[in-house]
């Protein structure tokens, strides 16, 4: 095994050179990636900010308008429509152009007064239903402060609710998204460059020149992807980095661990590429396998933009064999939760051993080929 | 006679290189022409700029009567073309890329049928019609792209490396069917890098970089350059720019 | 033109051969939409609730009781112990912490009003505002049930016995509906926009490494020495998987509708005339990077990159509002965001041609232009 090889140590400065000899590729690997996660941090949001509210009333008398003053006084909402009748609002919430309506019923100050329950309908365009339902919880509070204000606090209890959100308390979406990003972006420069490159290889016939010469076949696959690595590393770096100045993610927990855990996974995706283009005989057929085998899996069952827990119950137990979702666990776990080894050793466990699991495949299947 | 291909001071540069400089020559009518020259010499180069596939950086040519930049359209009527790599379908059939070319040349339906018929029983390939392409040998499918070349009856056809990696019995078969086509009035302009099949052309030229260091019969050169083979020639005249560019290594 | 019919048969020939572009076409897209139709959701269920009672007291207890009685809090441990609560949502074990202080039921009484905290694992902001509603909605109906309880005089509306004194109270009852969706379901949300998404990687990806698969074989410059028009050629590489491409449409159309239940309210002639126009632009986009890129594996990275760019700035999973304006004013350049957004709005709203003809002028004015650079970008002379 000899690891000091001077046969090995050649190869993998040729390689090196190879890759930093294709400008155009590298700068692409380093700039692409890097702009992903800027451009996906800004674009990936759920916070609803802009509400657009059609206010539909009957009989416009003094507490409706102060209600409505109160929405348009809201820096969250926006009116865009006042109607007299309900007929305004589903030609607005078909074109997209309002998101709630607030509906009120006619002689609705006199029965504040009374102290009769004035009725209040609001109707919210449901098509996204988170959304829909936070809409209408910040609706039901414009509406529920308006009461306090008309002095609704008599007799009667009111238990209190105190939120603290723990970990993100501005509920900023970066927070969530941009650690997933970076593990998309690892996954992109590792298991699917490093399955195209090499399937290109072999059919080209190089890789058979590589055989035939005294390198081992794990000599082989260890020269090929080590240049490939170096590259997530720098992506890594950027990407953090961007997440840090860009979107101020916070790093509460240890950032050495975090580069730890990100060789990890891209050593994870590297085995996986060379597997992919070992297993398959094309080019092409290589390259669909990494969309289909990799990046698919990372951006739809990692928990990157879709919870797992969302996830229907016979789905989840799939994500467990998704490498991505184990290194969210532990990007999340270090930069929103500062929490450490003592916590995050049953991913990193999932990985080390998912990279020995598929190392040793690869190789095998190289071997294989040879034979 | 008119010449088939007129070239005059044709150039083309990437950049700081210079892969043609300053071509000129002619090629008659019915005329077998053997444009030679090492890898890299800037024949693909120059065959390009005739079918029309590159502009030229200066220069002019004019292919069948029309200038190759202004008139590409009319050109490309008057040509066929078998390039260095195959480029007919594998996954076509036989007849099925016969019709093809025939129905993109603008032949009608019964021409088609007529002279792809003629085509396939000339290549005994007739049984072999509905194959796909892929099937067949290397020599087969370079003896047909050769033949669908010239099934619009083009008045100049161009081969580049048309016997690459064949079998000498496939070679010499091709150069029969080269002759035919020149018999029947086709010019041929045929580069390759088989000295020996540079003998069977009427007249041959040798590009070294990019330049056209020798123009004429093969007699006449060999008589010429006091060689007794093209080989020879070649290699006197390649080897200065073989040196050069071995020195500046 | 009759060339065209020529190049027609031998692009659809190529394409019924080849059986990778027909598992392209037929067989990832239903795998994909099986699979994304249900993992593309935001869905909150439930939460897993850690209860630190400090009062342990009946009102306390029915805090709780409320809270699991929803189904949206599972309460799956409890402590007096606020430490050992924090202990066990670092370690992922809980995602809410239920706080109620020492005397809760006594300050209820007392002061009509008492504080109970509520600590969500904000890790998914979104998902923690959605648990922290249903959370407000629990305990305001608790609120109330306790206030009856708590004096029984005011929970008699209906007996005209004694009218209490009023002190000028005012009550706003409000109830809500969500419309197009009754039963919240993420799915019939997701699907159209997933359907989108399938629809525009067949129609890019595949026309780009079509056309990059002839460069690299050589057969490219076959038929640019042809007298065949560049616009000719252009047609024959666009219409055959444009009119896949629609079928693909349909195809994905018919199983969600019939497998997934996803709702078809409007017109169904507007949802294929707008993906007609659609797919132009799409396809232009192809044709586009496969004039720039030398090798399949460009064209693929490139194509790939360009669509994710696309899709995840589409509002297909995320809503285009919540972006940075300067995000949403790039996000009017994206054709999928229109489609995405004109297939909810006829599939789930029943939205009328009138309604989603912004979105249609839009996908008409990019198409063109997109079709019109890529033809001009594609030339049979490299210059």
């Amino acid at each position: 095994m000899a690891l000091r090889s001077p046969a090995l140590g050649a190869f993998m400065v040729k390689e090196l050179r190879h890759i930093l000899r294709d400008r155009q590729t590298l700068l692409v690997l380093l700039l692409l990636p890097l702009a992903m996660v800027v451009l996906f941090g800004y674009a990936l949001r759920s916070e609803v900010n802009d509400v657009r509210v059609v206010f539909v009333d009957p009989a416009p008398d003094a507490a409706t308008a102060a209600l409505r003053a109160r929405f348009a006084g809201n820096g969250r909402f926006r009116i865009v429509a006042v109607a007299a009748t309900t007929a305004a609002v589903e030609p607005l919430f078909r074109r997209g152009a309002a998101d709630v309506a607030v509906i009120v019923e006619p002689g609705f100050a006199g029965r504040l007064a009374e102290g009769t329950p004035a009725r209040l309908l609001l109707v919210g365009d449901a098509s996204d239903p988170n959304t829909g339902s936070t809409i209408q919880a910040y609706s039901r509070a414009v509406v529920a402060a308006y009461q306090a204000e008309l002095g609704a606090a008599g007799p009667g209890a009111r238990v209190e609710l105190m939120t603290r959100m723990r970990f993100n308390p501005r509920l900023e979406s970066a927070n969530l998204f941009v650690p997933g990003l970076v593990a998309l972006v690892l996954t992109l420069v590792t298991a699917l460059m490093t399955a195209i490159s090499l399937s290109r290889e072999k059919e080209r016939g190089t890789l058979e020149v590589l055989l035939v010469s005294p390198l081992r076949p794990w000599q082989i696959v260890l020269g090929k992807v080590l240049p490939y690595l170096l590259l997530a590393f720098a992506n890594v770096v950027t990407a953090l980095l961007a997440a840090w100045l860009v979107f101020r993610v916070p790093f509460r927990g240890s950032v050495a661990l975090l580069l730890f855990a990100s060789l990890l996974y891209a050593m994870v995706g590297l085995a996986l590429g060379v597997l992919i283009a070992a297993a398959t005989d094309s080019q092409r057929a290589a390259m669909i396998g990494a969309m289909a085998g990799t990046m698919l899996p990372t951006v739809m069952l990692s928990g990157m933009i879709f919870p797992i827990a969302s996830l229907p119950g016979w789905l989840q137990p799939v994500t467990y064999v998704v490498p991505a979702r184990w290194f969210i666990v532990v990007s999340r776990g270090i930069m929103l939760k500062g929490v450490g080894v003592e916590y995050l050793w049953p991913s990193l466990l999932v990985l080390v051993t998912m990279l020995a699991v598929l190392l040793v495949a690869a190789i095998r299947r190289f071997k294989a080929r040879l034979a | 006679m008119s010449a088939a291909i007129e070239v005059r001071g044709l150039t083309r540069r990437f950049g700081a290189f210079t892969a043609v400089d300053a071509i000129t020559f002619d090629v008659r009518e019915g005329e077998v022409f053997g444009f030679l020259g090492a890898n890299g010499a800037g024949k693909t180069t120059a065959i390009k700029m005739l079918i029309g596939l590159l502009a030229p950086t200066s220069g002019e040519a004019r292919v069948a009567g029309h200038d190759v930049l202004a008139e590409a359209d009319e050109v490309r009527r008057r040509i066929g073309y078998m390039s260095q790599r195959f480029s007919l379908y594998d996954d076509l059939t036989v007849r099925e890329n016969v019709q093809l070319y025939g129905g993109v040349y603008g032949l009608t339906d019964p021409e088609i049928r007529e002279r792809g018929g003629a085509l396939l029983e000339r290549l005994r390939l007739v049984h072999a019609g509905d194959a796909r392409l892929g099937t067949l040998p290397l020599g087969w499918k370079q003896k047909l792209a050769f033949s669908v070349a010239l099934l619009h009856r083009p008045a100049v056809v161009f081969l580049d490396e048309p016997t690459g990696g064949v079998d000498p019995i496939t070679r010499r078969q091709f150069w029969e069917m080269i002759y035919a086509a020149a018999a029947g009035g086709t010019t041929v302009f045929v580069t390759t890098h088989y000295l020996d099949e540079a003998e069977y052309c009427d007249r041959v030229s040798i590009m070294v970089d990019g330049r056209i260091a020798a123009l004429g019969t093969p007699d006449e050169l060999k008589r010429r350059f006091d060689a007794a083979t093209l080989d020879e020639l070649f290699v006197r005249l390649a080897r200065p720019a073989a040196a050069a560019a071995a020195g500046a290594v | 033109m009759r060339a065209l019919r020529f190049l027609l048969r031998k692009e659809f020939l190529q394409i019924f051969r080849d059986r990778t572009i027909l598992g392209m076409l037929f067989v990832m897209p239903a795998v994909q939409l099986l699979v994304l139709a249900n993992a593309a959701s935001f869905e909150v269920k439930s939460a897993r609730l850690y209860v630190v009672d400090q009062d342990r007291t009946t009102a306390s207890r029915g805090v709780v009781d409320r809270l699991a009685a929803s189904g949206r809090f599972v309460p799956t441990a409890a402590s007096p112990s606020l430490a050992r609560a924090d202990d066990a949502m670092l370690a992922r074990e809980a995602d809410a912490i239920l706080v109620v202080p020492a005397g809760f039921e006594r300050d209820l009484a007392r002061d009509g009003r008492a504080p109970v905290q509520l600590i969500l694992d904000a890790e998914d902001g979104a998902a923690a505002g959605v648990m922290q509603s249903y959370a407000a909605r629990i305990l305001a109906g608790y609120s109330a049930e306790l206030g009856t309880r708590l004096h029984p005089a005011l929970a008699s509306v209906g007996a005209r016995a004694e009218p209490p004194p009023r002190r000028g109270r005012a009550v706003i009852e409000v109830r809500q509906r969500g419309w197009y969706n009754a039963e919240l379901e993420y799915r019939d949300y997701m699907v159209p926009g997933i359907l989108v998404v399938l629809v525009t990687m067949i129609g890019t990806l595949l026309t780009a490494m079509n056309i990059v698969r002839e460069k690299e074989a050589g057969t490219l410059d076959q038929l640019n020495v042809t007298p065949v028009s560049r616009g000719t050629f252009i047609a024959a590489k666009l219409i055959p998987l444009w009119s896949l491409a629609l079928l693909d449409l349909a195809l994905g159309l018919a199983l969600a509708h019939f497998a997934f239940g996803v709702p078809v309210r409007g017109s169904l002639a507007v949802v294929f005339l707008a993906a007609a126009v659609y797919l132009v632009g799409a396809l232009g986009i192809g044709l586009w990077v496969s004039a720039i890129v030398e090798t399949q594996q460009q064209a693929m990275f490139v194509t790939f990159s360009i669509m994710m760019v696309y899709l995840l700035m589409s509002g297909i999973f995320t809503p285009v509002r919540a972006m940075p304006t300067w995000a949403q004013w790039v996000a009017q350049a994206s054709p999928v965001m229109h489609f995405a957004q004109l297939m909810r709005a006829v599939l789930l709203k029943g939205a009328g041609l009138a309604d989603v003809a912004r979105q249609l002028a839009m996908l008409a004015l990019i198409g063109t232009a997109v079709l019109t650079l890529a033809v001009r970008q594609y030339r049979k002379r490299t210059a």
